[in-house]
């Protein structure tokens, strides 16, 4: 009853119908949080549709032509895109293992993500205080919905920066914390990209009709 | 400073005694016999001193096939409530003539329909789905566990706490009365203000959540767990479904996710995107919800055809007839359920020529199903069928599905459906493709896996009772319908003036009673097999000569599965292994490293109920306090880095030599 026995075809001593060392599946994290984040796409997708179909409907109520001030859409659009780059300097700090400067570059991005937020609820205030509330029209509901859960993604994502930052500077960059930066920085980069549609569908070609 | 009722609004919200249904007594002696029953039941736990067991092996447990048990145990338990509400809708529209207004008021029966839709889709349905893809594809690819162990756990969670907040609508406040789809305007907030539709919005957001997780975990585990050998085309039919279902899972359910929160909006800060002034759209609603609602059916029924497939294939001695194309369609039937939405409502008036286009996708979608059934059938053709519970099941599904199938291509065809839409033809389609496809699957894959489970088969005799009653109960209860809706009857209805089409309804109250003595005999099934236990045990860890790789373990199956990777060479591994004298390892053990249990799941999950709950009642300062409590919970769970556990290589040796004894006295 050995194991030569479950080998006909082998001949040999290695059993041909198990392995006799452990099987360790790779990167099944960011595999997974791939999987994740075209989950999140799809709901992006669904406001993006949602935009396409409500956003002309003003019902009486302003346009994103009257509303939108390009300017500090711009700079608030830097500071994201900004944030991103910053972001990939922490990632080559943690590849060559020196933990402060990634630390550095961590808060950085964690900055310029809460620049943007702030901005984005100036624009938010700006607005309810001149009556074009999320309840004014199907286009300002829409329009609140699609920005203000971009806006709430990258607050999640600050909360999620500050704890890493803290797990980093308590266990150093261990594989598990490696694997955790590399997921935040898919997450990040990710909200740059859906950002990008949003700074193009909302913004520019709202001030353009 | 806040005076003394604004604070109590902000505590309690909506919430006051009213909402206690102390003036109905369905529900009042309903809410009685649970309460007895419940308490009964902790008692019992407390007398047998069962609440450690239950914490550490059970609640806490990260092994995946604890887990797809308790979804089966939860999807079993929400079958008797979705199941009771189907009882009382037959008993109404049996009695409801004429002067007669039945017992059930209309304000109670449009909840108890709804209930029923959303309980049996959500909380029966997708819980046994799930539950067998988990305790099986594991098994069958020879993994040690999902990928995601924990996260598996936190979304049985997530499904049952939603499940829990649909049962406490029933004492607490009430249930919505929009049916399943809860389509707007009706279920806005002009419509209804009450708290039905936003029990329906929460308790689908948090089942939703956990269905989604456990979608990506099983999709990472079948792409990256698979045992050396195994490549697409050699993976296990049944997890090739899970795949696919998984899949659309990951596809479907975010819009789900996003339309919910939409209309959550409309109704709690007053948006404009459903509602019928200010530039809002219901049809919007209707397009997204469906996108999610069709990919939804075949979420459920993928699954099922896997374990047909398995059982065919097992019960006939041979391998499956058409492996490849079996997979072809299957993956095609995915991506056709993404372009069919739209037949759902062919009367919305979105033109001929869409019309035409979702008509004819949708009849598209019968070819590759219908390549199925062939290859069950060539399967069986010049097998060695043996007819036990799983293929009788089988059977029963071939016949009853295939008509419920074309049925559906009748609706298929826009005209037809300007007149069968909404009306009682459709809803004994739907019952015909997920009671005969879906549950029907579930129940054969119950009884093939049960002896993998928990080491003993399930006694035939009260098996074949239940089988039985349950194919006779479906035609009674569901022939009738389709003649009343081809008599134009629609849907909904709790009250009825023409006397001559009692006898109908008469008959499909019969129809559910012979069901409801199936759902008993499939509980005294369980019982009884339970008290034979000793007769009914399987040693040899493969009672129907099985030929994938979970019976290739012993049942039920130690805690690592399999105590050495599997290598696979073929399709259908096991049946390949025993054809070539495979004989189990006894020696070279080595040591096995295990996730460990953690009560995080269990407590972000409750957490998110409690949330929910106050949500739903406008309890603004627990709601945020809950909220608040779960965005802590999640980072200190983030904390603990110590999550694996190691068995040694002495007791894995143990628990080996254990099966290799208990083998060699039952030669």
């Amino acid at each position: 009853m050995s194991s030569e026995s479950a080998s006909p075809a082998g001949g040999a001593e290695a059993p041909r119908y198990y392995s006799l060392h452990e099987h360790h599946p790779e990167n099944g994290t960011l595999l997974g949080f791939w999987l994740y984040l075209m989950s999140d796409c799809l709901v992006f997708a669904c406001l993006f549709a949602v935009y396409a179909v409500l956003g002309r409907n003003y019902a009486g109520g302003p346009t994103g032509r009257e509303l939108f001030d390009l300017p500090v859409v711009a700079v608030n659009t830097s500071l994201l895109l900004l944030s991103s780059i910053t972001y990939g300097f922490v990632m080559l700090h943690v590849q060559r293992n020196r933990l402060v400067p990634a630390l550095v570059w961590l808060g950085i991005t964690g900055l310029l993500g809460a620049g943007f937020i702030y901005l984005e609820m100036r624009e938010f205030a700006q607005f309810i205080a001149d009556g074009a509330g999320p309840q004014r029209s199907a286009f300002l509901s829409a329009f609140f919905t699609l920005v203000g859960t971009h806006g709430l993604h990258v607050t999640f994502g600050i909360v999620w920066l500050v704890t890493l930052m803290v797990q980093v500077a308590t266990h150093g960059l261990t594989p598990a914390n490696q694997r955790r930066l590399m997921c935040l920085s898919m997450f990040w980069h990710f909200l740059d990209v859906v950002w990008i549609g949003v700074f193009t569908v909302v913004y520019l070609m709202g001030v353009l009709t | 400073m806040l005076n003394h009722t604004s604070l109590t609004t902000l505590f309690l919200g909506r919430l006051s005694w009213n909402a206690l249904p102390l003036h109905e007594p369905i529900i009042l002696y309903t809410f009685v016999g649970v309460a007895a029953g419940g308490i009964a039941l902790l008692g019992a736990i407390t007398y047998y001193r069962l609440w450690g067991i239950l914490w550490r092996d059970w609640i806490t447990s990260i092994d995946h096939k604890r887990i797809g048990i308790m979804y089966i145990i939860l999807g079993l338990i929400m079958l008797l409530r979705g199941f009771s509400d189907a009882l009382m809708m037959r008993a109404q529209q049996a009695v409801a003539f004429g002067d007669s207004a039945g017992f059930l008021p209309p304000h109670h029966y449009d909840q108890v329909f709804t209930a029923h839709g959303v309980i049996m889709i959500f909380f029966v349905a997708m819980p046994l789905v799930t539950g067998l893809m988990n305790f099986v594809v594991p098994l069958q690819i020879g993994a040690r566990d999902v990928a995601f162990p924990f996260l598996n756990n936190f979304s049985f969670w997530m499904t049952a706490c939603g499940a829990v907040l649909v049962m406490m609508s029933l004492f607490v406040g009430e249930f919505a009365r929009t049916g399943w789809l809860a389509l707007p305007p009706l279920s806005g907030i002009l419509f209804s203000p009450d708290v039905g539709v936003d029990y329906y919005i929460w308790s689908l957001q948090i089942a939703g959540v956990g269905t989604l997780l456990s979608g990506i975990n099983l999709i990472a585990t079948i792409v990256k767990m698979r045992a050396p050998g195994m490549t697409l085309m050699k993976m296990p039919i049944f997890t090739w479904t899970a795949l696919c279902t998984n899949v659309l899972i990951v596809a479907a359910f975010p819009v789900l996710t996003a339309v919910l929160a939409l209309l959550s909006l409309d109704r709690c800060i007053g948006t404009n995107f459903f509602t019928n002034d200010l530039g809002g759209n219901a049809m919007m609603y209707v397009n997204l919800i469906w996108i999610w609602g069709h990919p939804e059916v075949y979420i459920l029924i993928l699954p099922a055809f896997g374990v047909f497939s398995e059982i065919v294939s097992t019960f006939c001695g041979k391998r499956l007839f058409g492996y490849a194309s079996m997979v072809y369609a299957t993956v095609v039937i995915t991506i056709l359920s993404y372009l069919v939405w739209l037949h759902h409502f062919f009367t919305m008036g979105s033109g001929a020529s869409v019309n035409s286009f979702f008509g004819i996708t949708t009849m598209i979608i019968s070819i590759p199903t219908g390549a199925k059934i062939f290859n069950w059938l060539f399967t069986m053709y010049r097998g060695r069928i043996r007819f036990e519970l799983p293929m009788m099941w089988t059977i029963g599904f071939m016949f009853t599905f295939t008509i419920g199938g074309m049925t559906g291509v009748l609706l298929a065809v826009p005209p037809a459906d300007f007149a069968l839409h909404n009306s009682l033809f459709l809803v004994a389609h739907f019952h015909n493709v997920i009671i005969g496809g879906v549950l029907f699957g579930m129940l054969a894959g119950i009884n093939y896996w049960f002896p993998k489970a928990f080491g003993f088969k399930l006694d035939a005799f009260w098996g074949k009772c239940s089988f039985w009653l349950w194919l006779s109960g479906f035609w009674f209860a569901f022939t009738p319908l389709y003649v009343l809706g081809l008599m134009g009857i629609t849907r909904r209805l709790s009250h009825f003036d023409d006397p001559s089409l009692q006898i109908w309804f008469e008959i499909a109250a019969f129809g559910a009673v012979l069901i409801f003595l199936g759902i008993l005999c499939f509980i005294v099934q369980l019982v009884v097999s339970f008290l034979r236990r000793e007769e009914l045990r399987d040693v040899t860890g493969d009672p129907w000569d099985g030929r994938t790789l979970e019976w290739s373990t012993a049942s039920p199956p130690p805690v690592y599965n399999f105590a050495f990777t599997p290598i696979v060479h073929d399709n259908d591994t096991w049946a390949d292994m025993k054809k070539n004298h495979y004989a189990r390892p006894q020696e070279g053990f080595i040591a096995i490293h295990l996730p460990q249990n953690t009560a995080a799941g269990f407590v972000i999950a409750t957490l998110s109920a409690a949330c929910g709950f106050a949500v739903i009642w406008h309890m603004w300062l627990p709601a945020a306090a809950a909220f608040a409590a779960m965005l802590v919970a999640v980072i200190v769970h983030t904390f603990n880095y110590d999550r694996d556990t190691h068995l040694s290589a002495d007791e894995v040796r143990k628990i080996e030599g254990s099966r290799t004894a208990l083998l060699a006295n039952h030669v």
